[in-house]
């Protein structure tokens, strides 16, 4: 029996030997695609820059055309107005258009409406119905859509979320419509993405009519998302005739499909996935818009002490974590805010703790710890990314004494047990936001329901409600920044960066955007000419 | 008749406990349907609503009740991930296309192993045993999503006999379905296979050492012939209770290695609707997949009194 067992670990490795001579072959080929893609990863700006002075050269867009493109998640809903995750959002932003749309500047632009007015004080927002614009039915949008839209989104949007302070839906005529709030709120223009649809429409989900670029063919639970053109669009027609988005089972699996041709496009690939791509591909480098960062418990016993926090941010050595998973191209951070949005953004949080294990030591000798403390660190085991970062993570806590293990769970035990129920000490994800700045910092305010670190600091609670109130766009955007100074200095958790986007797109087409929010256009997609 | 009456009622209650085991394990295990679905952005509020839309503010025990009342209606009822979706329709469109793999699968195994066996036996010890020995070594060490990458690399990025992800639904095309699977079905039925092998040689060896197999060489028969005519029968019964275990294996390889291929079956559904706590769809597959595996394990019962007679009268 023994013997048995021997020579079947022996024939194991032999075999792993082989696959791994045969992986590695892949590998070569292409090295040199690698270092040159991350010699021109230095700036966003440069970068996308680059990535538009690539679409040119490629050539002229022609029309038609169809691309597959890979989801590793499935959709939450098809109902623009329900709760759903980033997946589903990148997905149904060409299906769906609200009164204003986001640009991928992070501006906004009027959509279903051609122009907008807010009032003074902030209270009234109206907007005028665009000319002509249809639905995919081809009947056309009236107000009473609008309204009919705006009702149904506050309606499945619940008490506590922004769109509560909606007081009243006014149709002023059959082209103006009025949103009255109850309170003045310079940050709602972004609440108002949110899709118009028919008020004809029975079946949202089964059915989804929207006004965007694309419209729905069809969808295959588990497998599939078809949309095609839709040629009565207001603005600029989408080039391609059809997009799939196609839905794998988990990342290996759909970088393979990439590999073989049967997808045209996926995001979020690894450093190490994007050296072994060859030249069928065109690399597009952006941001995935997300604060990547330990979160920690500060209600939980050495982590209340904001000694001990400083103390671990000086113990995580950030650049590695990005070197390492990302090849330098992600951009460090230091407090809760994406440094797209530039706007809103300190950058003086950036370089407020940099590595420094001796520090490290010295700060946790100061709040009681010289021989450090025991760390549980919980890591949604789906997310590779996350658990790298925990790993390096849990090895750089070592070496100032702390001993961190990972606890690996599934992500709707993290939502329940971490995200719920708050039942945790430290946790490595990534958290996303939209594009009003209160959506990013209203969770850290003390009483907030997504406060899941437990955050309670009375200087940040003022500066938030202030800025909060405030109208004048230049005054806001500086109490932000001094509140996100604020999260930075108390080292509420240990940030760390907004991880690169290596998107693979087919070698044929150009014109990828990326946005400062959840969307995956392909309105602006095209296969280019060949020269 | 009463033999066949008894097993029914076998059936009947093993899905019983089954189904109340997989609610059980359920309701312990964290994570809830309206959590997974809303995700992060959820105020408290909105996850309660949709609780108790999906009714998962009742107690276990009444959520399980109400279940099997519908169940046995044959109503599976609709699935709390999928908006509109009835389980049976999710279920429609993936039962054939697993069934399909595990037939493809299953006559895999027998094509390949029952020669193979049987060659293995007869030259036991000799060069076409000792080579057969090593090769059963390899794949029985290889885990079927490994062999599922591995074939995937190889036949589908080097080679490119088939395009990795781009599956053709039966109802486009049989044969074409029938294509893609071939490799899926390899991964899943290699393992098997040498199980199957050594399992079968072992049987046959075991055989020739018997009484029975003196008798007939005794009688001045050849070796092919002891084989073929009177070792084998007998020598048979024992790997077709050993098929039918294989048969459980080989759909819960298909779970893995589906997801590795991308094929809309059970499998895959499966594992979403584990991760996303869509109970409705978990207790379907689970329902289906037990009866499948029981009334599979009856028939072998059946095949079995064909081939030895002694059986039926000692049950």
């Amino acid at each position: 029996m023994k013997k048995r067992s021997v020579r079947s670990i022996l024939l194991g490795v032999m075999v792993l030997t082989v696959s791994i001579a045969l992986c590695a072959c892949g590998g070569d080929k292409n090295a040199e695609t690698e270092t040159d893609n991350t010699s021109q990863e230095q700036d966003a700006d440069a970068v996308a820059e680059e990535t538009e002075g690539q679409a040119e050269a490629a050539g002229e867009p022609t029309q038609g055309g169809s691309v597959v493109v890979g989801k590793t998640q499935d959709l939450v809903s098809l109902d623009p107005h329900a709760v759903t995750d980033a997946g589903t959002r990148d997905v149904v932003f060409n299906l769906y258009e609200g009164l204003v749309k986001a640009t991928p500047d992070g501006e906004l632009k009027p959509a279903v409406a051609s122009d907008y007015t807010i009032s003074e004080d902030a209270k009234v927002y109206t907007f005028t119905l665009r000319d002509g614009i249809t639905f995919h039915d081809g009947s056309a949008v009236t107000v009473d859509d609008i309204k009919y839209s705006l009702e149904r989104f506050a309606e499945e949007q619940s008490d506590s979320s922004a769109f509560s302070i909606v007081e009243d839906v006014v149709i002023a005529d059959d082209k103006t419509v009025e949103v009255h709030l109850s309170e003045g709120n310079s940050e709602f223009l972004p609440e108002l993405t949110c899709g118009i649809i028919p008020a004809s429409n029975e079946d949202v989900t089964g059915n989804p009519i929207g006004t965007g670029p694309f419209k729905f063919v069809s969808y295959a639970p588990g497998e599939n998302l078809v949309m095609e053109r839709y040629d009565g669009y207001w603005g600029e027609k989408a080039y391609l005739d059809q997009v799939t988005f196609k839905f794998v089972a988990d990342v290996e699996t759909a970088f393979m499909e990439l590999q073989a041709g049967t997808l045209d496009i996926l995001n979020y690939l690894t450093a190490d996935q994007v050296s072994t791509l060859g030249d069928d591909f065109t690399i597009v480098n952006g941001s995935m818009n997300l604060v990547h960062a330990m979160y920690l418990n500060n209600d939980y016993e050495p982590l209340s002490n904001v000694k001990v926090r400083q103390a671990l941010c000086y113990a995580v050595d950030r650049q590695s974590i990005n070197d390492f998973l990302f090849g330098g191209a992600s951009r460090l951070i230091g407090t809760h805010m994406i440094p797209s949005l530039t706007k809103y953004y300190n950058e003086e949080t950036e370089n407020l703790y940099e590595y420094n294990p001796e520090k490290a030591k010295e700060l946790l000798a100061e709040a009681g710890y010289p021989d450090g403390f025991e760390l549980s660190i919980m890591v949604p085991s789906a997310y590779s990314q996350h658990v790298s970062t925990a790993e390096i993570i849990a090895e750089n806590l070592k070496a100032v004494g702390i001993d961190a293990k990972l606890e690996l769970v599934e992500w709707s035990t993290w939502l329940s047990e971490c995200y719920q129920g708050r039942k945790y000490q430290a946790t490595v994800v990534g958290v996303d936001g939209k594009l009003s700045p209160s959506d990013w910092f209203a969770k850290y305010v003390s009483t907030d329901a997504k406060n899941f670190m437990n955050y309670k600091s009375e200087e940040f609670d003022k500066l938030f409600n202030e800025a909060y109130a405030t109208v004048d766009a230049d005054k806001k955007a500086e109490l932000y920044k001094e509140a996100e100074m604020v999260l930075a200095q108390d080292a509420v958790n240990v940030f760390i960066e907004d991880p690169a986007d290596f998107v693979a797109v087919n070698s044929k087409l150009a014109g990828y955007q990326f946005y400062p929010i959840a969307a995956q256009d392909m309105s602006t997609v095209y296969y280019a000419e060949q020269q | 008749m009463k033999y066949i009456g008894k097993r029914f009622i076998t059936l009947i209650i093993t899905l019983l406990c089954i189904s109340a085991i997989t609610f059980a394990a359920f309701s312990v295990i964290p994570g809830n349907a309206s959590i997974t679905k809303l995700g992060t952005d959820a105020t408290p509020e909105q996850i309660a609503a949709l609780e108790k839309e999906l009714g998962l503010d009742q107690p276990v025990t009444t959520r399980y009740f109400n279940w099997l009342k519908d169940a046995l209606r044959g109503d599976f009822g609709d699935s709390y991930q999928y908006d509109n979706t009835t389980v049976t329709s999710l279920l429609a469109s993936r039962l054939p296309v697993t069934v399909l793999l595990a037939v493809m699968a299953f006559l895999l195994i027998i094509l390949v192993s029952i020669p193979l066996g049987i060659l293995s036996a007869r030259f036991s010890g000799k060069l076409p045993d000792t080579l057969i020995n090593v090769i059963t070594q390899i794949t029985m060490a290889i885990p079927p999503f490994f062999l599922g990458i591995l074939l995937t690399y190889i036949f589908g990025l080097v080679l490119k006999w088939f395009q990795p992800g781009q599956f053709i639904s039966p109802k486009e095309s049989f044969w074409g379905c029938v294509r893609y699977l071939i490799f899926p079905a390899v991964a899943v039925a290699l393992p098997k296979i040498a199980m199957v092998i050594k399992f079968l040689r072992n049987s046959v060896l075991g055989q020739m050492g018997q009484d029975y197999v003196r008798t007939a060489y005794s009688r001045g028969n050849t070796k092919s012939s002891v084989l073929y005519r009177h070792v084998l029968k007998n020598a048979f019964i024992p790997v077709i209770t050993f098929m039918a275990l294989i048969i459980a294996e080989i759909l819960a390889g298909s779970i893995i290695v589906e997801q590795v291929f991308s094929v809309p079956g059970v499998g895959r559904l499966l594992i979403t609707a584990i991760s996303s706590r869509d109970y409705p769809v978990v207790q379907a597959i689970v329902t289906y997949v037990t009866a499948l595996v029981v009334t599979i394990n009856f028939l072998v019962d059946v095949l079995y009194q064909v081939i030895d007679p002694r059986i039926r009268t000692a049950g």
